[in-house]
């Protein structure tokens, strides 16, 4: 049987104020008992689908993350199934007691005790009181705060305050469990006892829903992965391919931002030599095949080519070229000069061209610069940096935080007769 | 709906519990904060008492200073479990919008807090009343039946007006004004009697017929008038049930609108 049952649910919202006053509202009702009623399926002026037609099933006992960047429509669901909210289509079914560890610090009252506010969360969240005596101590031990139970949260620190909160939500001991990004809670002793707690729960054969921005969790702990944006569900599966499609589109809509702030900079720096001698026109990224693309997957033969307009003859003239990681490390830089390559003079119109062989860069954005030099390269001709291009992330690639993927030829001679594996 | 409530009456009992405990918590006064507001109500009842005697060029006895107390104690029962109720669901919007849980624990809940406060006002007044040798009767067994009728309708006036400010907040408002001048309303400091044929007006608010049935009960020591406590049974009823039938009909639309 599915523990969680999500058919075709659809649920919409509406943006911007809205009437909250009797003295708004008695016009606005009486309009629209005259007017025509709106169906549940359609949108009105400034509604939107939170979350549009989603379908999933989820079996008992599975893990199942879901990503997406911010308003995607992922806390939209976990309040769908834990009830909070209705679908405007579609039906869903919880099969099992569910819980959710969300704002796990929501039920808590500032004046109460520790002990009084583990009472009022426990059953809040829907332990009856016999459960919670029976659970107390444990509950005090693992947040770790006995000497303080009798006090009034509200004289806690705001960590000691969410580990409480954390402490009672995982000692509901839920068929379904819904998680809402609430595992960064307090130091790191106590996060090594969540995540105790969060693999005691998986071994348990507990149903989970994670909600996270954390992809290393996520990778760590789903079977499954639902992608969302936009309310849809992009895509679904295991994590080694859903998380590197997630990646990729992540990359691509930053992407742009990149290439927007980098032509406004260029708009600035171009103001300064308005009767350039020359201009780049264009910066060619491509593959081996000459092809011009945007977005490149590692191990990719990369050419860049120049074009350029000489108004007037230049002797000895030096291209650079530098490849720039979205947030400014300086990948790679060279120039003609450097590389003893001589241009005798430009004149008119040409092309000069790069080749750097196979791509190592790691996923990511980066940015190209090219500029066009005096003899002595200190005077800048003309000064290009407005070409992005993109790395993808390849499926089941591990996740890396290196500048490069340096293919490496590992050797081991054995020095000693330790064993060694 | 009433199943649902039921499941959870742990959490009906915590949250009860919370708000009689914040309440005295860090009340300097304590447990003379439950009997404040009656007395206060008790000494402007004595006052009007006084001026409407004067002009009419009697005394007032003892009977009616009594008649006026024990009508106040279930009048700001009333009062202040309706302001707390019509409060209770924005003033937790946080539990509202993040936790899923039957909502109608949390004015019937602020409905309970009061009846705290009601029972300790009422033992001091059974105290006092004792004292003074007053008020024991066989009638008395009518009290708790009327008292149930009370809450049965200030809760569920509680749950439809605490929907009612979710969606719209002015209706606080309102309902702090008719609170404000309700006590003119409704034959607490005066009795129906005087307004002969128009009694009828005051007594079709159930509050009223109630008031007055305990003022029978309790003070005249006589049987209650049936037909109006046979109303206000009804109406109290009617008013928990459809309280709550609304109140659970909207609560789908609570946490995205509130």
């Amino acid at each position: 049987m599915n523990a969680i049952e999500f058919n075709n649910v659809s649920k919409k919202f509406r943006k911007g104020e809205r009437f909250n006053s009797l003295r708004d509202s008695i016009p606005n009702f009486f309009s629209n008992m005259i007017g025509k009623g709106h169906g549940r399926d359609e949108l009105e002026k400034r509604e939107f689908w939170a979350v549009n037609n989603v379908d999933f099933h989820i079996k008992k006992g599975e893990v199942v993350g879901i990503i997406g960047p911010n308003g995607a429509g992922k806390s939209t669901i976990l309040k769908l199934l834990s009830g909070i909210i209705i679908p405007n289509k579609g039906t869903l079914a919880v099969n099992g007691r569910l819980s959710a560890l969300i704002e796990v610090t929501a039920g808590f009252h500032p004046e109460l005790t520790g002990r009084e506010n583990i009472y009022l969360n426990g059953t809040i969240l829907g332990m009856k009181k016999k459960e919670i005596d029976e659970k107390f101590e444990d509950i005090v031990d693992f947040s770790g705060i006995r000497e303080f139970i009798d006090t009034p949260v509200k004289r806690y620190s705001s960590g000691m305050f969410s580990r409480l909160g954390f402490s009672v939500a995982a000692h509901v001991n839920p068929e379904v469990l819904l998680v809402d990004e609430v595992l960064a809670v307090g130091d790191i002793a106590f996060q090594s006892k969540c995540a105790e707690k969060m693999r005691e729960l998986l071994d348990s054969g507990v149903t989970i829903i994670l909600v996270s921005h954390n992809i290393a969790l996520i990778r760590n702990l789903c079977q499954r992965v639902i992608l969302l944006d936009k309310g849809q569900v992009l895509k679904g599966g295991i994590p080694g391919e859903v998380i590197p499609y997630y990646e990729n589109l992540v990359h691509r809509q930053r992407k742009h931002e990149f290439q927007k702030k980098m032509t406004r900079q260029q708009m600035d720096r171009v103001k300064v030599d308005d009767e350039a001698v020359v201009e780049i026109k264009e910066v060619h990224i491509m593959d081996e095949t000459r092809d011009e693309k945007e977005s490149f997957s590692v191990g990719t033969h990369f050419i860049i080519s120049v074009d350029f307009e000489a108004k007037e003859k230049i002797e000895n003239p030096v291209f650079s070229l530098e490849v720039t990681r979205a947030d400014g490390v300086v990948c790679c830089m060279s120039d003609t000069r450097e590389d003893n390559f001589s241009i005798v003079q430009i004149d008119g119109q040409g092309t000069v061209e790069v080749d750097l062989g196979k791509l190592n860069l790691a996923p990511g954005i980066y940015g190209v610069n090219a500029a066009v030099w005096d003899e002595k390269m200190i005077h800048p001709f003309a000064i290009r940096h407005v070409d992005v291009f993109f790395v993808e992330a390849e499926a089941s690639a591990r996740p890396t935080n290196a500048v490069f993927l340096w293919p490496m030829g590992w050797t081991i001679n054995k020095t000693s007769s330790q064993d060694e594996r | 709906m009433l199943k649902k409530v039921f499941q959870y009456r742990d959490l009906l009992f915590m949250l009860t519990l919370r708000d009689i405990r914040i309440r005295y918590k860090q009340a300097a006064m304590g447990f003379i904060w439950a009997l404040f507001m009656p007395i206060v109500a008790v000494c402007a009842g004595i006052l009007i008492k006084y001026a409407m005697a004067n002009v009419s060029g009697t005394t007032i006895d003892l009977l009616e200073v009594v008649s006026i107390s024990v009508k106040v104690l279930p009048w700001t029962f009333f009062i202040s479990s309706i302001r707390f109720s019509v409060q209770s669901l924005v003033g937790n919007s946080s539990l509202v919008t993040k936790i899923y849980f039957p909502n109608a624990v949390l004015p019937l809940a602020s409905t309970l807090a009061c009846l705290f406060d009601f029972a300790i006002a009422i033992i001091v007044l059974a105290v006092l009343l004792t004292v003074a040798q007053l008020g024991v009767s066989i009638y008395l067994l009518w009290l708790p039946v009327l008292i149930i009728f009370l809450f049965l309708f200030t809760a569920g006036l509680g749950l439809l007006l605490a929907a009612g400010n979710l969606f719209f907040r002015d209706i606080k408002y309102v309902v702090q004004t008719m609170l404000t001048f309700g006590i003119f309303f409704v034959p607490v400091f005066y009795s129906v009697d005087q307004f002969g044929k128009w009694s009828v007006f005051l007594l079709a608010n159930p509050v009223g017929s109630i008031l007055e049935a305990i003022n029978s009960v309790v003070v005249l020591q006589q049987m209650p008038d049936m037909g109006w406590f046979g109303y206000a049974g009804a109406s109290s009823v009617f008013m928990f049930l459809i309280g709550l039938r609304i109140f659970c009909e909207k609560e789908p639309l609570f946490a995205e609108n509130i």
